[in-house]
C-alpha cells in the first residue's frame, strides 16, 4: 500500500512539526506498525510480583501472540507462546493460576511448568524421528526486566533491554524507590478497557499535560472542593505546579512535575482523611531516614508520567498506575492498567493508596473517563483528513533550553523516534 | 426497634418497588433525588471483572466510593465539563430477578439482574449486563441504600470502555 509522504514533518528551523492524521486511521499504516514498531520493540509483558512462586502464570495477549507468563520450576519469569506445538491450539486457557503443568485439550499434549513437551498420548505412532525435546513450548526471542518490569522483543537482534530504556530507566528507579526493600508489586484487580481510538493517540494523551484544564476542570474542581490548595499558575505556566516535558532516548519520555495532586507516598491532602495522616507523615520520615532529604523530596513531591515506547506508561500521580494498550484496529486500542504499590506497604496505607488511584484513573474515575471521551471524539474527526490532513505539535518548539510539561518535547520525541522506525525496513520486506 | 421489625418484614414487591423508583431517577438524570435514596455512610462499588468479589481495601476497583464521593460524583456529573457524560448519555435500565438474600436486624441484603442500555449520539448501544447486591436500610419509613455494588458479568469491560454514569 502507498502512504502520502512525509508521515511526520519535522523542520526545527522553519519552527514546523507536523504528523499526518492519516497515520490515526489507515490499516496499511498500522500494518506496517505490527513489524516495524512492535516486533522491534522491547513490549511489557507483566510484572514479576504478578507470578509469585513456581507454576504460577497469567495468560495475555502481547502484540497479538497469545502468551503465557509464569514463573518456572526453577523459579525464573518465563513468557511461553501459548500455542500448541502440535497443532495450534491455545494450551492455556485460563486466565490465571498455578499449574505444574499445562495440556492442550486438542489432542492432550502436556507441558510441564518449564515449557517442556512431557505428555504424547499414543506417542508410538509418530515416526521414530520424533523427539517430544523439539516440541517444547516456543519462547519469545529475547525476555528481560528491569527492576520487576518484564518486557519481550521479537526482534532477534534487538539492543539489551537496559540499554533500550535509555533514560527511562531513572524514573523506573524513582518509582521502585518508594518501598524500603526496593520491592513493588501489582495489586489485584486489573482494569481491562477498550477505546474506540487509534494506540498513539493515548501515548500522546497519556503524558500531554496540555490537555489538563480543558478536559480535566472537573477533576479539579473536586480537588479544590475538597479542601486540596492549589496555588495560581506561575507567570508562563498553565498549571498551578511548576513541570517539565522531558526526551529520554529511543522514543521514550515523560513529564516530571512538582505535584499539586496529593501521593500516596509521603503527600497528604485532606481527601485522604485526617486519620492517614500520621501514617503518610512516618512514609516520608522512612523516605527521608533511607534516601536523605533530597532523593526522598524528588521521590514523593514530583509525579511523573512516563512513556517507555511505544506503548507503555508508568504512571507516578495520584497513585502509580501500569497502563499498557495495544492496538486491534486502527480505530480501537485495548488497554490494560494496574495499580502498583510498595510490597511492605500496610493495609491502611495500602486502601489509601487504592483510593487515591480512583479519584483520577481509570474507567470509573474522575479524570480517565474524559481522556476516553476526548480520543473517540478525535477519532471521529478524522474522517476529514484528506482536507484537514495534519496535525500541529510545535508547542515550546520556539524555547531555548527547558520546556514545560505543558510543551510538546516529548511528544514530539514519540513521534520522531515512530517515524524513524517506520522508515526502516525489516528484514524479509 | 419497630423500624427493625418493618425491615425484616419487607416484602420483595416492596423492595422491587423501591429499585424500579430508584431506576427511574437515575435514567431521568435526577441525581439529587436520587441522593435521597442513599444513608449518610452509603458506599457505591462497581469491582473489577476479574475480581468480582474483591475488597477495595486491597484489589483495584473500578469505583470505590463512599458517600463524600459519591456526592462529589454527582457534582462532577452535572458539570458540563465532565465530557464523558455531556451531553448526558441516555440509558434505559432492566431491573429483574429481585431477591431477598438476607435478613439482617434493620438491615436487608437484595440481589437483583441488570441490563443497562447506554446510547450516545453516532455510537452503538453499550449494554451493561450484571447484578447488584444491595444492603437496604429502614431509617423512619422510608428504605435506603446503606451500600450499592454493581457487578458487570463480562470478563473485561471491553467495548463498554467506561463506567462514566451511575451504573
Amino acid at each position: 500500500m502507498m502512504h502520502d509522504r512525509p508521515l511526520v514533518v519535522n523542520e526545527p528551523e522553519a519552527m514546523r512539526f507536523q504528523v499526518r492524521r492519516s497515520t490515526l486511521m489507515d490499516p496499511g499504516i498500522l500494518e506496517l506498525e505490527r513489524r516495524r514498531i512492535f516486533d522491534v520493540c522491547w513490549i511489557y509483558v507483566g510484572h514479576e510480583s504478578e507470578v509469585r512462586a513456581p507454576g504460577d502464570f497469567k495468560t495475555r495477549i502481547v502484540c497479538d501472540r497469545p502468551v503465557i507468563f509464569c514463573r518456572d520450576g526453577g523459579n525464573r519469569v518465563r513468557v511461553f507462546l501459548n500455542t500448541c506445538r502440535h497443532r495450534g491450539s491455545i494450551v492455556c486457557r485460563e486466565p490465571e493460576g498455578n499449574a505444574k503443568s499445562h495440556t492442550c485439550f486438542y489432542h492432550g499434549w502436556s507441558y510441564n511448568r518449564d515449557g517442556e513437551l512431557d505428555g504424547v498420548p499414543g506417542q508410538d505412532a509418530f515416526p521414530p524421528s520424533f523427539r517430544k525435546s523439539d516440541f517444547s513450548l516456543k519462547e519469545p526471542p529475547h525476555v528481560a526486566s528491569y527492576r520487576g518490569f518484564v518486557f519481550l522483543n521479537f526482534d532477534p537482534g534487538a539492543m539489551p533491554l537496559e540499554q533500550y530504556l535509555a533514560g527511562a530507566k531513572e524514573y523506573i528507579d524513582l518509582i521502585v524507590d518508594q518501598s524500603p526493600s526496593g520491592q513493588m508489586e501489582v495489586i489485584q484487580g486489573v482494569q481491562d478497557y477498550d477505546i474506540r481510538a487509534n494506540w498513539k493517540l493515548l501515548t500522546e494523551n497519556s503524558f500531554d499535560d496540555y490537555h489538563l484544564l480543558s478536559v480535566h476542570g472537573s477533576w479539579l474542581t473536586y480537588l479544590r472542593n475538597s479542601g486540596v490548595e492549589m496555588k495560581r499558575p506561575e507567570r508562563g505556566h498553565l498549571l498551578p505546579g511548576h513541570g517539565v516535558g522531558k526526551v529520554l532516548g529511543n522514543g521514550h519520555g515523560c513529564t516530571d512535575n512538582v505535584n499539586f495532586r496529593g501521593r500516596p507516598v509521603a503527600r497528604w491532602i485532606p481527601i485522604y482523611g485526617e486519620a492517614a495522616r500520621p501514617e503518610i507523615e512516618r512514609i516520608r520520615a522512612e523516605l527521608v531516614a533511607r534516601l536523605g532529604e533530597e532523593r526522598a523530596s524528588r521521590v514523593a513531591d514530583t509525579n511523573r508520567n512516563l512513556l517507555v515506547f511505544p506503548n507503555l506508561f508508568l504512571n507516578d500521580g495520584s497513585s502509580v498506575t501500569i497502563r499498557t494498550y495495544y492496538p486491534l484496529a486502527p480505530d480501537r486500542m485495548r488497554v490494560l492498567a494496574w495499580a502498583l504499590g510498595p510490597k511492605e506497604e500496610s493495609p491502611t496505607a495500602r486502601a489509601v493508596r487504592l483510593d487515591s488511584f480512583l479519584t483520577f484513573y481509570g474507567p470509573g474515575g474522575f479524570a480517565t473517563p474524559d481522556d476516553i471521551e476526548v480520543l473517540e471524539s478525535l477519532q471521529s474527526g478524522l474522517g476529514t483528513h484528506r482536507e484537514v490532513p495534519w496535525m500541529e505539535v510545535t508547542r515550546g518548539m520556539a524555547k531555548e533550553g527547558e520546556q514545560l510539561n505543558t510543551d510538546e518535547p516529548h511528544l514530539r520525541g514519540f513521534w520522531i523516534q515512530w517515524d524513524k522506525l517506520m522508515r526502516t525496513p525489516r528484514n524479509g520486506e | 426497634m419497630a423500624s427493625k421489625a418493618k425491615a425484616a418484614a419487607a416484602t420483595r414487591q416492596q423492595v422491587e418497588d423501591f429499585l424500579y423508583e430508584e431506576a427511574a431517577l437515575l435514567d431521568a438524570w435526577r441525581l439529587d433525588d436520587w441522593l435521597e435514596l442513599l444513608t449518610d455512610d452509603a458506599v457505591y462499588n462497581v469491582p473489577s471483572n476479574d475480581r468480582p468479589d474483591g475488597d477495595s481495601r486491597d484489589t483495584l476497583f473500578i469505583i470505590a466510593d463512599d458517600i463524600r464521593r459519591i456526592r462529589a460524583r454527582v457534582t462532577r456529573l452535572k458539570d458540563k465539563s465532565a465530557h464523558a457524560e455531556y451531553p448526558p448519555s441516555r440509558t434505559r435500565r432492566m431491573i429483574s430477578n429481585v431477591r431477598i438474600v438476607e435478613r439482617n436486624g434493620a438491615a436487608l441484603n437484595v440481589e437483583a439482574s441488570f441490563i443497562v442500555h447506554r446510547f450516545r449520539r453516532n455510537e452503538g448501544i453499550r449494554a451493561y449486563v450484571g447484578h447488584y447486591r444491595y444492603e437496604l436500610r429502614l431509617e423512619g419509613k422510608q428504605l435506603k441504600i446503606a451500600r450499592r455494588e454493581a457487578v458487570i458479568d463480562s470478563m473485561e469491560l471491553g467495548s463498554l470502555a467506561s463506567v462514566s454514569f451511575i451504573l
